[in-house]
Protein backbone atom coordinates (compact mmCIF):
# COMPACT_ATOMS: atom_id res chain seq x y z
CA UNK A 1 0.00 0.00 0.00
CA UNK A 2 1.03 3.60 -0.45
CA UNK A 3 1.64 5.60 2.72
CA UNK A 4 2.20 9.34 2.87
CA UNK A 5 3.74 10.66 6.06
CA UNK A 6 5.25 14.06 6.79
CA UNK A 7 8.56 13.24 8.46
CA UNK A 8 10.67 16.04 9.91
CA UNK A 9 8.89 18.60 7.77
CA UNK A 10 9.22 16.72 4.49
CA UNK A 11 6.33 14.83 2.90
CA UNK A 12 7.41 11.25 2.20
CA UNK A 13 5.42 8.79 0.15
CA UNK A 14 6.31 5.15 -0.44
CA UNK A 15 4.80 1.80 -1.35
CA UNK A 16 5.23 -0.49 1.64
CA UNK A 17 3.79 -3.76 2.87
CA UNK A 18 0.62 -3.22 4.90
CA UNK A 19 2.32 -4.78 7.92
CA UNK A 20 5.28 -2.37 7.92
CA UNK A 21 5.87 -0.89 11.37
CA UNK A 22 6.49 2.85 11.62
CA UNK A 23 9.96 2.30 13.08
CA UNK A 24 10.96 0.18 10.08
CA UNK A 25 9.52 2.76 7.68
CA UNK A 26 11.69 5.41 9.35
CA UNK A 27 14.85 3.30 9.54
CA UNK A 28 14.73 1.08 6.47
CA UNK A 29 12.60 2.99 3.95
CA UNK A 30 13.77 6.53 4.80
CA UNK A 31 17.21 5.69 6.22
CA UNK A 32 16.57 7.70 9.40
CA UNK A 33 18.42 5.49 11.85
CA UNK A 34 18.47 7.66 14.99
CA UNK A 35 15.27 5.93 16.11
CA UNK A 36 16.36 2.62 17.63
CA UNK A 37 14.61 -0.71 18.02
CA UNK A 38 15.23 -1.85 21.56
CA UNK A 39 12.83 -4.33 23.10
CA UNK A 40 10.38 -4.33 20.16
CA UNK A 41 7.53 -4.88 22.66
CA UNK A 42 6.55 -1.26 23.48
CA UNK A 43 8.30 -1.41 26.86
CA UNK A 44 11.74 0.22 26.49
CA UNK A 45 10.97 3.46 24.64
CA UNK A 46 14.10 3.45 22.42
CA UNK A 47 11.82 3.84 19.37
CA UNK A 48 9.98 6.90 20.71
CA UNK A 49 9.10 9.53 18.08
CA UNK A 50 6.55 12.33 17.96
CA UNK A 51 3.32 11.59 16.10
CA UNK A 52 1.35 14.82 15.60
CA UNK A 53 3.48 16.26 18.41
CA UNK A 54 2.85 13.46 20.95
CA UNK A 55 5.39 10.86 22.05
CA UNK A 56 4.60 7.34 20.80
CA UNK A 57 6.44 4.05 20.48
CA UNK A 58 7.03 3.55 16.78
CA UNK A 59 7.54 -0.23 17.15
CA UNK A 60 3.85 -0.53 18.04
CA UNK A 61 2.37 1.62 15.28
CA UNK A 62 1.90 0.64 11.67
CA UNK A 63 3.29 2.99 9.04
CA UNK A 64 -0.25 2.77 7.60
CA UNK A 65 -1.72 4.18 10.83
CA UNK A 66 0.65 7.16 10.58
CA UNK A 67 -0.29 7.83 6.96
CA UNK A 68 -1.68 11.35 6.64
CA UNK A 69 -0.01 12.37 9.89
CA UNK A 70 3.15 14.17 10.99
CA UNK A 71 6.17 12.45 12.50
CA UNK A 72 9.25 14.02 14.06
CA UNK A 73 12.34 11.93 14.81
CA UNK A 74 15.54 12.95 16.57
CA UNK A 75 16.97 13.97 13.17
CA UNK A 76 14.23 16.60 12.88
CA UNK A 77 14.85 18.34 16.19
CA UNK A 78 17.96 20.43 15.59
CA UNK A 79 18.01 23.43 13.30
CA UNK A 80 21.32 25.22 12.85
CA UNK A 81 21.79 24.71 16.58
CA UNK A 82 21.03 21.80 18.86
CA UNK A 83 17.52 21.62 20.34
CA UNK A 84 17.55 22.79 24.01
CA UNK A 85 16.85 19.22 25.17
CA UNK A 86 19.75 17.88 23.12
CA UNK A 87 22.00 20.60 24.52
CA UNK A 88 20.95 19.79 28.09
CA UNK A 89 21.64 16.07 27.55
CA UNK A 90 25.11 16.92 26.22
CA UNK A 91 25.95 19.40 28.98
CA UNK A 92 24.69 17.16 31.81
CA UNK A 93 26.10 14.01 30.24
CA UNK A 94 22.61 12.50 30.02
CA UNK A 95 23.78 9.44 28.10
CA UNK A 96 26.24 6.64 28.56
CA UNK A 97 26.18 4.13 25.68
CA UNK A 98 23.68 6.37 23.91
CA UNK A 99 21.27 3.71 22.65
CA UNK A 100 18.28 4.97 24.65
CA UNK A 101 19.13 8.64 24.07
CA UNK A 102 17.14 9.39 20.88
CA UNK A 103 13.96 7.90 22.35
CA UNK A 104 14.67 9.50 25.70
CA UNK A 105 15.08 12.95 24.12
CA UNK A 106 11.86 12.64 22.06
CA UNK A 107 9.96 11.57 25.19
CA UNK A 108 11.36 14.60 27.03
CA UNK A 109 10.41 17.00 24.22
CA UNK A 110 6.83 15.73 24.51
CA UNK A 111 6.89 15.94 28.31
CA UNK A 112 8.15 19.53 28.37
CA UNK A 113 5.40 20.55 25.96
CA UNK A 114 2.78 19.36 28.47
CA UNK A 115 4.69 20.29 31.62
CA UNK A 116 7.43 22.89 30.96
CA UNK A 117 8.93 22.76 34.46
CA UNK A 118 8.56 19.24 35.85
CA UNK A 119 10.09 18.41 39.23
CA UNK A 120 12.37 15.41 39.66
CA UNK A 121 9.57 13.05 40.71
CA UNK A 122 7.44 14.12 37.75
CA UNK A 123 10.41 13.58 35.42
CA UNK A 124 10.99 10.06 36.69
CA UNK A 125 7.31 9.18 36.44
CA UNK A 126 7.01 10.66 32.95
CA UNK A 127 10.05 8.71 31.73
CA UNK A 128 9.02 5.34 33.14
CA UNK A 129 8.46 4.14 29.59
CA UNK A 130 12.08 4.84 28.62
CA UNK A 131 14.66 2.40 29.93
CA UNK A 132 18.39 3.15 30.18
CA UNK A 133 20.13 -0.19 30.64
CA UNK A 134 23.36 1.60 31.57
CA UNK A 135 21.12 2.88 34.41
CA UNK A 136 22.35 6.43 33.86
CA UNK A 137 19.15 7.90 35.20
CA UNK A 138 20.61 10.52 37.57
CA UNK A 139 22.20 12.50 34.76
CA UNK A 140 19.14 12.06 32.56
CA UNK A 141 16.93 13.57 35.26
CA UNK A 142 19.53 16.34 35.72
CA UNK A 143 19.40 17.05 31.98
CA UNK A 144 15.60 17.20 31.88
CA UNK A 145 15.54 19.48 34.90
CA UNK A 146 18.09 21.77 33.21
CA UNK A 147 16.18 21.74 29.91
CA UNK A 148 12.99 22.66 31.74
CA UNK A 149 14.47 25.66 33.52
CA UNK B 1 9.20 -8.98 15.23
CA UNK B 2 6.90 -8.36 12.31
CA UNK B 3 3.23 -9.35 12.11
CA UNK B 4 2.05 -11.91 9.58
CA UNK B 5 0.73 -10.32 6.37
CA UNK B 6 -2.75 -8.78 6.38
CA UNK B 7 -4.85 -6.34 4.39
CA UNK B 8 -5.01 -2.92 6.05
CA UNK B 9 -8.30 -1.08 5.63
CA UNK B 10 -9.26 2.33 6.95
CA UNK B 11 -13.06 2.83 6.94
CA UNK B 12 -14.54 6.33 6.86
CA UNK B 13 -17.48 5.62 9.16
CA UNK B 14 -18.83 3.14 11.71
CA UNK B 15 -21.17 1.72 9.06
CA UNK B 16 -18.26 1.10 6.72
CA UNK B 17 -16.23 -0.41 9.58
CA UNK B 18 -19.04 -2.88 10.33
CA UNK B 19 -19.17 -3.91 6.65
CA UNK B 20 -15.42 -4.57 6.65
CA UNK B 21 -15.61 -6.39 9.98
CA UNK B 22 -18.04 -8.86 8.41
CA UNK B 23 -15.30 -10.27 6.19
CA UNK B 24 -13.70 -13.53 7.38
CA UNK B 25 -10.62 -13.10 9.56
CA UNK B 26 -11.21 -9.40 10.13
CA UNK B 27 -10.09 -7.68 13.34
CA UNK B 28 -10.68 -4.18 14.60
CA UNK B 29 -7.68 -1.91 15.23
CA UNK B 30 -8.03 1.16 17.47
CA UNK B 31 -4.86 2.43 19.17
CA UNK B 32 -3.24 -0.94 18.54
CA UNK B 33 -1.50 -1.22 21.89
CA UNK B 34 -3.11 -4.55 22.77
CA UNK B 35 -3.60 -6.01 19.29
CA UNK B 36 -0.32 -5.12 17.56
CA UNK B 37 1.93 -6.66 20.26
CA UNK B 38 -0.09 -9.90 19.97
CA UNK B 39 0.21 -9.76 16.17
CA UNK B 40 3.96 -9.20 16.40
CA UNK B 41 4.22 -12.30 18.61
CA UNK B 42 1.95 -14.10 16.06
CA UNK B 43 -0.44 -15.01 18.85
CA UNK B 44 -3.12 -13.66 16.53
CA UNK B 45 -2.89 -13.16 12.77
CA UNK B 46 -5.95 -11.43 11.34
CA UNK B 47 -6.38 -11.47 7.55
CA UNK B 48 -7.93 -8.01 7.47
CA UNK B 49 -7.15 -5.18 9.86
CA UNK B 50 -9.95 -2.62 10.08
CA UNK B 51 -8.36 0.56 11.45
CA UNK B 52 -10.99 2.76 13.05
CA UNK B 53 -8.33 4.89 14.76
CA UNK B 54 -9.10 7.91 12.58
CA UNK B 55 -12.88 7.93 13.15
CA UNK B 56 -13.39 11.25 14.92
CA UNK B 57 -17.08 10.38 15.50
CA UNK B 58 -15.95 7.89 18.17
CA UNK B 59 -13.73 10.29 20.11
CA UNK B 60 -15.75 12.42 22.54
CA UNK B 61 -16.75 12.83 26.17
CA UNK B 62 -20.11 14.35 27.07
CA UNK B 63 -22.41 14.62 30.04
CA UNK B 64 -25.93 13.34 29.40
CA UNK B 65 -27.97 14.04 32.55
CA UNK B 66 -26.42 11.88 35.27
CA UNK B 67 -24.47 9.79 32.79
CA UNK B 68 -21.06 10.38 31.26
CA UNK B 69 -20.83 9.06 27.71
CA UNK B 70 -17.37 8.32 26.37
CA UNK B 71 -16.63 7.55 22.73
CA UNK B 72 -14.81 4.24 22.26
CA UNK B 73 -11.76 5.90 20.73
CA UNK B 74 -11.21 8.27 23.63
CA UNK B 75 -7.58 7.73 24.57
CA UNK B 76 -6.20 7.25 28.08
CA UNK B 77 -4.39 10.60 27.83
CA UNK B 78 -7.74 12.24 26.96
CA UNK B 79 -9.46 10.64 29.99
CA UNK B 80 -6.71 11.95 32.27
CA UNK B 81 -7.21 15.61 31.35
CA UNK B 82 -10.86 15.79 30.24
CA UNK B 83 -12.73 18.22 32.54
CA UNK B 84 -16.03 16.27 32.38
CA UNK B 85 -14.28 13.02 33.31
CA UNK B 86 -12.31 14.67 36.10
CA UNK B 87 -15.42 16.18 37.62
CA UNK B 88 -18.03 13.46 37.07
CA UNK B 89 -16.05 10.21 36.68
CA UNK B 90 -12.74 10.93 38.43
CA UNK B 91 -12.04 7.22 39.01
CA UNK B 92 -11.66 6.82 35.24
CA UNK B 93 -9.17 9.71 35.07
CA UNK B 94 -7.16 8.15 37.89
CA UNK B 95 -7.23 4.64 36.42
CA UNK B 96 -6.30 5.93 32.96
CA UNK B 97 -3.36 7.87 34.40
CA UNK B 98 -1.90 4.63 35.76
CA UNK B 99 -1.95 2.76 32.44
CA UNK B 100 1.49 1.98 30.97
CA UNK B 101 3.45 5.16 30.28
CA UNK B 102 2.90 8.47 28.48
CA UNK B 103 3.60 6.97 25.07
CA UNK B 104 1.11 4.15 25.64
CA UNK B 105 -1.53 6.58 26.95
CA UNK B 106 -1.14 8.67 23.78
CA UNK B 107 -2.38 5.67 21.76
CA UNK B 108 -4.44 3.31 23.94
CA UNK B 109 -8.22 3.76 23.96
CA UNK B 110 -11.01 2.98 26.42
CA UNK B 111 -12.84 0.88 23.82
CA UNK B 112 -9.73 -1.09 22.94
CA UNK B 113 -8.97 -1.78 26.58
CA UNK B 114 -12.50 -3.06 27.25
CA UNK B 115 -12.53 -5.20 24.10
CA UNK B 116 -9.14 -6.71 24.95
CA UNK B 117 -10.36 -7.48 28.49
CA UNK B 118 -7.06 -8.27 30.15
CA UNK B 119 -7.82 -9.11 33.80
CA UNK B 120 -4.74 -7.11 34.84
CA UNK B 121 -5.91 -3.94 33.04
CA UNK B 122 -6.79 -0.83 35.07
CA UNK B 123 -9.52 0.82 33.03
CA UNK B 124 -11.92 -2.15 32.56
CA UNK B 125 -12.00 -2.62 36.35
CA UNK B 126 -12.70 1.09 36.85
CA UNK B 127 -15.54 1.03 34.29
CA UNK B 128 -17.04 -2.03 36.01
CA UNK B 129 -16.76 -0.33 39.41
CA UNK B 130 -18.64 2.66 38.00
CA UNK B 131 -21.42 0.37 36.76
CA UNK B 132 -20.61 1.22 33.15
CA UNK B 133 -22.62 0.08 30.15
CA UNK B 134 -20.91 -0.83 26.88
CA UNK B 135 -22.69 0.39 23.75
CA UNK B 136 -22.16 -2.09 20.92
CA UNK B 137 -22.92 -1.92 17.20
CA UNK B 138 -22.97 -4.99 15.01
CA UNK B 139 -24.54 -6.71 12.04
CA UNK B 140 -27.84 -7.03 13.96
CA UNK B 141 -27.93 -3.39 15.01
CA UNK B 142 -27.15 -1.73 18.31
CA UNK B 143 -27.28 -3.23 21.80
CA UNK B 144 -26.10 -2.31 25.26
CA UNK B 145 -24.21 -4.68 27.56
CA UNK B 146 -23.72 -3.90 31.24
CA UNK B 147 -20.08 -4.37 32.25
CA UNK B 148 -21.13 -6.99 34.85
CA UNK B 149 -22.16 -9.18 31.86
CA UNK B 150 -19.43 -8.02 29.50
CA UNK B 151 -16.28 -9.76 30.80
CA UNK B 152 -16.49 -13.53 30.28
CA UNK B 153 -12.91 -14.59 31.00
CA UNK B 154 -9.27 -13.85 30.26
CA UNK B 155 -9.40 -11.63 27.16
CA UNK B 156 -12.94 -12.88 26.44
CA UNK B 157 -15.96 -10.61 26.24
CA UNK B 158 -19.62 -10.66 25.26
CA UNK B 159 -18.72 -9.02 21.93
CA UNK B 160 -20.04 -11.18 19.10
CA UNK B 161 -18.62 -11.75 15.64
CA UNK B 162 -18.62 -8.54 13.64
CA UNK B 163 -19.51 -6.36 16.63
CA UNK B 164 -17.64 -3.28 17.84
CA UNK B 165 -17.80 -1.01 20.87
CA UNK B 166 -18.91 2.51 19.95
CA UNK B 167 -19.11 4.09 23.39
CA UNK B 168 -19.22 3.53 27.14
CA UNK B 169 -21.80 5.07 29.45
CA UNK B 170 -21.00 5.44 33.15
CA UNK B 171 -23.24 6.91 35.87
CA UNK B 172 -21.78 9.99 37.58
CA UNK B 173 -19.78 8.91 40.61
CA UNK B 174 -17.52 11.15 42.62
CA UNK B 175 -16.63 8.88 45.58
CA UNK B 176 -13.71 6.87 44.38
CA UNK B 177 -10.52 5.13 45.37
CA UNK B 178 -7.87 3.46 43.25
CA UNK B 179 -4.82 1.46 44.28
CA UNK B 180 -2.38 -0.50 42.20
CA UNK B 181 0.67 -2.50 43.21
CA UNK B 182 3.42 -3.14 40.65
CA UNK B 183 6.88 -4.63 41.00
CA UNK B 184 8.34 -2.03 38.64
CA UNK B 185 6.85 1.29 37.59
CA UNK B 186 6.05 0.30 34.02
CA UNK B 187 4.35 -3.00 34.75
CA UNK B 188 0.77 -4.16 34.82
CA UNK B 189 -0.90 -4.43 38.21
CA UNK B 190 0.22 -7.36 40.33
CA UNK B 191 -3.03 -6.53 42.11
CA UNK B 192 -5.19 -3.43 41.94
CA UNK B 193 -8.46 -2.15 43.38
CA UNK B 194 -10.98 0.27 41.93
CA UNK B 195 -13.70 1.69 44.20
CA UNK B 196 -16.65 3.78 43.00
CA UNK B 197 -19.36 4.53 45.53
CA UNK B 198 -20.38 1.18 47.06
CA UNK B 199 -18.70 -0.91 44.40
CA UNK B 200 -15.31 -2.58 44.89
CA UNK B 201 -13.56 -4.24 41.92
CA UNK B 202 -10.31 -6.20 42.07
CA UNK B 203 -7.73 -6.09 39.28
CA UNK B 204 -5.77 -9.25 38.39
CA UNK B 205 -7.39 -11.42 41.09
CA UNK B 206 -9.08 -13.79 38.64
CA UNK B 207 -9.65 -14.33 34.93
CA UNK B 208 -11.55 -11.04 34.64
CA UNK B 209 -12.12 -7.89 36.71
CA UNK B 210 -13.98 -9.22 39.78
CA UNK B 211 -16.32 -7.59 42.27
CA UNK B 212 -15.26 -8.03 45.90
CA UNK B 213 -18.83 -9.05 46.71
CA UNK B 214 -18.25 -10.08 50.32
CA UNK B 215 -16.57 -6.76 51.08
CA UNK B 216 -19.44 -4.87 49.44
CA UNK B 217 -22.01 -6.84 51.46
CA UNK B 218 -20.11 -6.28 54.71
CA UNK B 219 -20.04 -2.53 54.07
CA UNK B 220 -23.79 -2.52 53.39
CA UNK B 221 -24.32 -4.26 56.71
CA UNK B 222 -22.34 -1.62 58.56
CA UNK B 223 -18.92 -3.26 58.89
CA UNK B 224 -15.97 -0.92 59.28
CA UNK B 225 -13.68 -0.33 56.32
CA UNK B 226 -10.96 -2.35 58.06
CA UNK B 227 -13.31 -5.32 58.67
CA UNK B 228 -14.77 -5.20 55.17
CA UNK B 229 -11.37 -4.89 53.48
CA UNK B 230 -10.21 -7.97 55.40
CA UNK B 231 -12.78 -9.96 53.39
CA UNK B 232 -11.69 -8.66 49.98
CA UNK B 233 -9.86 -11.81 48.90
CA UNK B 234 -12.80 -14.17 49.55
CA UNK B 235 -13.64 -16.34 46.52
CA UNK B 236 -10.71 -14.99 44.50
CA UNK B 237 -8.45 -17.18 42.42
CA UNK B 238 -5.33 -15.20 41.60
CA UNK B 239 -2.42 -16.59 39.59
CA UNK B 240 0.23 -18.33 41.70
CA UNK B 241 3.72 -17.46 40.45
CA UNK B 242 7.22 -17.71 41.93
CA UNK B 243 7.57 -13.92 42.18
CA UNK B 244 4.05 -13.42 43.58
CA UNK B 245 2.23 -16.30 45.23
CA UNK B 246 -1.56 -16.44 45.31
CA UNK B 247 -1.39 -15.84 49.07
CA UNK B 248 0.72 -12.71 48.60
CA UNK B 249 -1.74 -11.39 46.04
CA UNK B 250 -4.64 -12.03 48.39
CA UNK B 251 -2.77 -10.13 51.09
CA UNK B 252 -2.28 -7.26 48.64
CA UNK B 253 -5.98 -7.33 47.74
CA UNK B 254 -6.94 -6.84 51.40
CA UNK B 255 -4.43 -4.04 52.00
CA UNK B 256 -5.16 -2.20 48.75
CA UNK B 257 -8.92 -2.51 49.28
CA UNK B 258 -8.57 -0.90 52.70
CA UNK B 259 -6.56 1.97 51.25
CA UNK B 260 -8.95 2.47 48.32
CA UNK B 261 -12.00 2.45 50.62
CA UNK B 262 -10.34 4.93 52.97
CA UNK B 263 -9.61 7.17 49.98
CA UNK B 264 -13.22 6.87 48.77
CA UNK B 265 -14.48 7.75 52.25
CA UNK B 266 -12.28 10.86 52.29
CA UNK B 267 -10.34 9.52 55.28
CA UNK B 268 -6.98 9.88 53.55
CA UNK B 269 -5.85 12.72 51.30
CA UNK B 270 -5.04 12.21 47.65
CA UNK B 271 -6.94 13.57 44.70
CA UNK B 272 -6.17 13.59 41.00
CA UNK B 273 -2.73 14.90 40.14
Amino acid sequence: MKVTIEVNGTVTSHDVEDRTLLVHYLRDTLGLTATNVGCDTSACGACTVLLDGESVKSCTILAAQASGHMVVTLEGLAGSELHPVQRAFRERHGSQCGFCTPGMIMAVVSLLRDNPKPDRDEIRLALKGNLCRCTGYQNIVDAVEAAGS
Amino acid sequence: MIPAPFDYRRPGSVAEALELLASPGAALLAGGHSLLPLMKLRVVSPDVLVDVGALAELRYVRLDGDTVEIGALTRFCDLVVDPVIREHAPLLARAASSVGDRQVRHRGTIGGSLAHADPAADVPAAVLACGGVVMVHGPDGARRVHTRDFFLGRCRTALGLGEMIVSVRVPRQTHWGFEKFTRRALEWALVGVAVAGESVVLINMGDRPVRAGVTEAALRQGASIEQAAGLAAWNTDPVDEPHASAGFRQHLARVLTRRALQRAAGRVPGGLS
